[in-house]
């Protein structure tokens, strides 16, 4: 049987990904962010997943407004890093786990959630940032990954309610396949920022710090926050955020089992435009 | 009856919502087809005979032009097209925030590194700072 060990939750900002591309993760501006993951590389080395669930984002990349998925699950053999207009990140190609992946969906659309099945789709720097920021820059990544993008750029978009359960129908999925695979649930995105407008720059600490404690301690209560506290506290990017909660509602306290450990908590502002948040937590 | 829009009075924002897709669906594809070389290229070496190849509003190939992306955005453009345009002028996204908030490039990112912009007095349209 399939089990999830731990759930991971990482802002997923593209500034990050050129700065480690670039080489610029020794300047004393990226130094910091960098700092608040070089625990969480030695425990993934620890941990060796065997497949990630990784809850992103696509950013106008592989979805235009021709079509525009709420919930998409990949379900190819292999994903091809984008270029998003400044050329390719130079990261591996991320390999996917097909079998795992047409499991989950046909356990979790029988579970009332209407997936769109993605069978070729190039993944940005949503899905590739938190790679390059657990695993550092290997020749290829450690394991295979099944890309889940969530529709958070045209409104509305799913309620933090929707994804907890989400995350429930995504953790009895996994369990009932027959493999005995490590699997980690990834929700990545946050935290507050806002790239528009003339309110653009905004940070909210206080919001950030509670989401976080809340998460760990209150899942089921925060899942309850409607989207306009995140707009108008968050920022209007902010609601990437609501991702998180998939992850969240993966871990086995929502399902009758004991609360997760906090193994890793990091917080820091700002990484270009967006507050940096970073969570691990490891079921009991 | 009309729908439920309790984002209306969110200062200095516009949310996207399907209405703000509608309208914006091609300025928005036009974005998206500077994701190909080739077509930034041509775009570069005429901008206007680019843009005349979409259904654009005229007032939504103006903003371009002017690269006014508030303007952009009250027609219905998303930031994250949006941004496919300075790519294609060599721009950052802190760059492009930026640009939006009547500040210098220097005092966005000054005011980023200090903690960002706060949220006290920017919940609500009219809000006393």
């Amino acid at each position: 049987m399939a089990r999830i060990t731990a759930s991971v939750y990482t802002s997923h900002v593209p500034a990050v990904g050129a700065a480690l591309d670039l080489g610029k993760t020794g300047e004393a501006y990226w130094q910091p962010v960098f700092k608040g993951y070089e625990f969480s590389k030695q425990w993934e080395q620890e941990q060796k997943p065997d497949v990630i669930f990784l809850v992103f984002n696509d950013h106008a990349t592989a979805f235009s407004l021709d079509f525009i998925p709420t919930f998409a699950i990949g379900t190819a053999a292999e994903f091809i890093p984008a270029d998003e207009g400044w050329g390719p990140r130079p990261v591996p190609k991320v390999i996917g786990h097909p079998k795992l992946a047409a499991h989950i969906a046909q356990s979790v659309i029988q579970d009332d959630f209407d997936l769109t099945i993605v069978n070729k789709m190039d993944v940005d720097h949503g899905l590739t940032v938190p790679l390059s920021l657990m695993f550092g820059q290997p020749q290829a990544w450690p394991c295979p990954v099944i890309p889940f993008a969530v529709n958070v750029v045209q409104y509305p978009v799913p309620s933090g309610r929707r994804c907890f359960m989400l995350g429930k129908a995504v953790r009895k999925a996994i369990y009932s396949y027959d493999e005995p695979l490590n699997v980690q649930v990834w929700g990545t995105g946050g935290m507050s920022h806002q790239l528009q407008g003339p309110r653009a720059g905004l940070i909210n600490k206080e919001f950030d710090t509670k989401f976080l404690d809340r998460l760990i301690d209150d899942p089921e209560g925060l899942a309850g926050m409607p989207h306009i506290d995140y707009v108008r506290e968050a920022g209007s990017e902010g609601i990437e955020l609501v991702m998180w909660l998939i992850a969240r509602g993966a871990m086995g306290d929502t399902d009758g089992g004991k609360k997760p450990t906090v193994r890793h908590r990091f917080y820091h502002v700002p990484a270009s435009n967006t507050a940096v948040g970073h969570l691990i937590l490891e079921n009991n | 009856m009309s729908l439920d829009k309790p984002y209306m009075d969110v200062p200095g924002t516009t949310i996207f919502d399907a209405d703000m897709s509608r309208q914006g669906y091609h300025l928005n594809q036009f974005c998206m087809s500077l994701m190909k070389a080739e077509n930034r290229a041509r775009f570069k070496a005429d901008e206007r005979a680019y843009l005349d190849e979409w259904p654009m509003s005229e007032e939504q190939k103006q903003a371009v032009l002017d690269r006014d992306l508030n303007r952009c955005i009250q027609l219905g453009g998303n930031i994250y097209f949006l941004a496919k345009i300075g790519a294609t002028d060599g721009k950052s996204f802190q760059q492009m925030a930026g640009s939006m908030t009547g500040m210098s490039e220097d005092a966005y990112r000054d005011m980023m590194v200090k903690g960002g912009r706060s949220i006290e007095g920017n919940r609500y349209t009219g809000e006393k700072k």
